[in-house]
Order: C-alpha cells, then structure tokens, then sequence
C-alpha cells in the first residue's frame, strides 16, 4: 500500500471501530425489538427493554459508546494474498485502535496482567486480538466484535461427560449444558442474550470458533438441520426459564444461539458456549485494496 | 412507576417492595473496588463532603470529562461532564457491602447483576435496598446525571474509583433486594433452577 492508500486504509479501520461501538447493527436491533413486544406492558422487563432501546437511540445520535464496558477488541480479517504487507497492516489496526481510544469511541479498557496497569492505549499482549487470513480476493474483509467483560465472565466450556448436568455425548447432552449455561449466567451478562456456541475442538478452537458464531447475522439459518433445529430449540427452551431481561423475569432471555461443530479427538468433546450481551457490538466493512469502505456487511 | 426524592428516609425505602420501578432523584455517590475496600478497613469520607448516611451509593466507575468553566470569582474552576455512568456488577462488593450498609446508615445501592445473602440480610435489618440498574444503558443514564458536584478521592482512589458526587433525575432503576428480606435473584434463581429441571425431564422422554 502506497502513503495514501495507507491513510484512508487507516481512517477506514477507526471508521469500523466508530461504528461499532456506537450502533448496533439493524438485525440485532430488530431483534431487540422483538424480545421487547413480547413482554408485558407493566412489567419490569418491559421497562427494561425500554432503556435498552432508548439507550441503542441515543448513542447512535450521539456517536457514543452504547455501553461503556467497550469491550475485548476483536476482529476477524481477510486480506488479500497479493499484495498485503502484513506486517504494516496490523500496524495500522493497532494504530486505529489507539486513535479510536483518543476519540472516545474506546474506553481505556486494556490491562495489564500481571502490573495492573492501564496504559490507556488498549495496545498490549492480545490487545487488539487480530485474526487474521490471507485470502484470494482483492479487498479486505474487516469485522470487529466488542465482547463486554460481564458477558464474558458467564460464558462456559463443558467436557462431556459431565455428571453435575447430566450431559452424555450426543447432542440432548450439549443441549442441556447449553440450557444450563443459561440459567447459570442468570441476567449478571446484561441479557438479553446471544449465544455461540461450538461442539467438539480442542478447549481453545472451541471457544474462538464459539465467538466466530457470534459474526452470523441473527436470521441467518444454520445449513446442518441438525444444528438449525438446536439452535431453535435451544431458544425457545431458554425463554421457558424466565429469567429475563437483566434476570428482572420475563420472557425474553435469549435473543438466538448460533451453533457449529468442529471435529475433536476421539478422547475429548467439549461444548464451549460464548455469551454475548444484548449490546451486541458486531461490524464489519468490505474495504477496497486502495483502503476504501465499499459496503458494510451487517 | 415509584418516583423516590431526597432525602432518602428509612420510611420512603421501607416502602418499596421488590419489582417496583423507581425513578431516583437527588444525590447518589459512586463507589466501587477501591472505595468499598477502604471504607470496611475502618476509613471515612469526611462528613461535610462525603455524608453516607441516608445515602444511596452507585456501583459505577462514569467516565468524565473535564471541563474548564469560570467560577464566580473569576478564577479557573473544574467542571465535569459524565459522558458514560452504566452500572458495574455488584457481587464484587459483596464481602464489604453489609458492614458499610450498617456502620454508615446507607440507605440504597445502585448496581447490577444482584447480590448475596449478607447483603439482603443488612437490607433488612437496617432498611436499606438494591436497585439494579439496566446494564450497558451507560447513555440513558448518563442523560439521568444532571450535575457533576463534586468528587472526592481522585487522587487516592484514581478517575472510576473515586467517590463521584451525582445529582440525578428520573434515573430509571429496579429494586431487586427490598428492606423486607425479599431477593428477586433468590427468587429468579429457583425459579429458573426448578424450570430447568422440568425441561431437563421433557427433554428424556
Ligand atoms: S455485559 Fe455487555 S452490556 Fe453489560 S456492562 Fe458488559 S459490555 Fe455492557
């Protein structure tokens, strides 16, 4: 990438991490919208859905965070084979980040481990995680989850056999760990919720694929039947548990499930389960090889 | 909808009962890890600035924003602006939050995710209840903070840590914990617990 190039390729990323903190994308947004009609006028979870939707208004007007817990810093990345110096490129993702922090669009959110110490960039070891793949194509394919911390605390990785839930190896047993991750989690992840979800892996292919799920668009339909009918059930079973909109009570606990399966040893199968806050912070832009937004993808 | 207004009297809480929406109105003080830690290792805020009792203290670490305004005098003087004040989860004060309910006479806390059994056992003793906050509406309750008036221990405690001084309005809240012994995460949490269990014996046949 030419000097130029370079520069809107720059202003592009901080334009994604903008976006993202700010507004949340219309298929997650519709959904909140339908977790709010169902619950009950006079009720404490419907008062609750309110705020959530004011609140999804206000900061898209303001262009401020939604939440200010902004999160892991996550993205997802294809670039183009040809062409890309890698290293110059996550240079300048690291670079967006630190100016996205400046702007506001951040929290200092990043720490250090072991020190305690928050240098207020949100550079660090992991910090941004970027995943990234070469790919064909000539543009980049740029996506970013922010991924709260309280949502994060009450995600849950199963080994089965697991006799406290009473979950075999088969998928009625990855179901009721999912159901149990549920209601575990109450409402301390700000549900309404959203789930990804990964059978099979090893512990650490199992928790990213997990978050991978959580890129799919919330009406999008899992082409494994067998996946497309758990997730639906999963959904449906978990608003029976009537935990609610921030564990108020309600009908509204999960908002989707998305669900994949990866293959695993013959002596391991997990069930790994990301929960995802109903301050879905999801983006993404095809971005041209002259460092151009050309579309966004949610 | 409860419409509760300073001064924030043992009556007026003991009035409210779990499940109630509550819109505050008066003072509020922020107060989170390190303040919690401080005030249970025997410390105090000095009473003319920071007055816990009849309080209400908000787990929440606002992010604000300096603003140089004038005073009166001429002089430079500080004026802040909170820009984001979502609530922060609660359960990590929970070890601390039922000594300082009853040595300071604190009236309501602010937080979300609930809390423990101590601290629905000091809600009823000595009058006291848990308002859950929505979690991540850090806008809707930023718009709530109608004044910044003052703040005390930035320098000891650091920027989110320190006691925030914030007159609200209408700030739109839950009660979750009563002064009567009622839990709604007790509540929730067994309700959910036997839903699951029923679910869980469908789910075999
Ligand atoms: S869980 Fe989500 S909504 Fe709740 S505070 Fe964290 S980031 Fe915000």
């Amino acid at each position: 990438m030419k000097a130029a190039q370079q520069k809107k390729f720059f202003d592009s990323l901080v334009e994604v991490i903008r976006k993202t903190s700010t507004e949340l994308p219309d298929d997650v947004v519709r959904a909140i919208d339908a977790g709010k009609a169902v619950e009950s006028e006079g009720t404490s979870a419907k008062y609750a859905m309110g705020i959530i939707t004011d609140n999804i208004g206000i900061a898209k007007k303001k262009s401020q965070p939604l939440c200010q817990d902004t999160g892991s810093v996550l993205f997802f990345i294809h670039y183009p084979a040809k062409g890309t110096d890698y290293d110059a490129m996550t240079k300048l993702i690291r670079k967006a980040v630190a100016t996205a922090t400046k702007k506001g669009y951040l929290r200092q959110n990043s720490v250090d481990s072991i020190t305690g110490k928050n240098d207020g960039t949100n550079l660090g070891p992991g910090a941004p995680t970027i995943h990234a793949e070469p790919w064909k194509k000539d543009f980049f394919d740029i996506r970013l989850v922010l991924k709260g911390g309280g949502c994060e605390n009450v995600g849950a990785q199963y080994s089965l056999p697991d006799s406290r839930v009473g979950a075999g190896r088969d998928l009625l047993g990855v179901k009721k760990c999912i159901l149990d991750a549920v209601q575990q989690a109450q409402g301390k992840g700000c549900g309404p919720g959203v789930l990804g979800v990964t059978i099979g892996g090893d512990r650490a292919t199992g928790y990213l694929n997990s978050k991978e799920q959580l890129l799919r668009k919330m009406d999008d339909k899992n082409p494994d039947p067998a996946l497309a009918k758990l997730e639906a059930e999963v959904v449906e079973e978990a608003n029976r548990l009537g935990i609610g909109p921030m564990g108020f009570g309600g009908k509204t606990t999960l908002l989707g499930t998305k669900v994949s399966a990866l293959n695993r040893v013959p002596a391991s199968y997990f069930v790994s389960v990301s929960y995802m806050c109903w301050a879905y912070r999801r983006q993404g832009a095809k971005i041209s090889a002259k460092g151009e937004i050309v579309k966004w993808w949610y | 909808m409860v419409v509760l207004k300073a001064p924030f009297t043992e009556e007026k809480i003991r009035a409210l009962k779990v499940g109630d929406m509550v819109e505050i109105e008066g003072l509020v003080f922020t107060g989170r890890d390190a303040v919690h830690k401080w005030l249970s290792e025997g410390n105090a805020p000095p009473k003319d600035e920071v007055d816990l009792k009849d309080s209400i203290i908000y787990h929440c670490g606002p992010v604000v924003m300096e603003k140089k305004g004038s005073a009166k005098g001429g002089g430079p003087k500080k004026k802040y602006v909170v820009t984001a004040a979502g609530p922060t989860t609660s359960t990590r004060e929970e070890p601390y939050q039922a000594g300082i309910i009853e040595r300071f006479g604190v009236k309501g806390v602010i937080g979300k995710g609930g809390m423990g059994e101590k601290t629905r056992q000091a809600c009823q003793k000595f009058g006291c209840v848990y308002f859950h906050a929505v979690g991540g509406a850090a806008q809707v309750l930023a718009e709530a903070i109608k004044d910044v008036e003052g703040v005390y221990g930035l320098e000891k405690f650091g920027s989110p840590e320190a006691i925030w001084k914030l007159r609200v309005e209408k700030f739109p809240v839950v009660v979750t914990i009563d002064a009567h012994g009622n839990s709604l995460h007790k509540d929730i949490e067994a309700t959910s617990g036997a839903a699951l269990q029923g679910i869980y014996s469908e789910l075999k046949k």
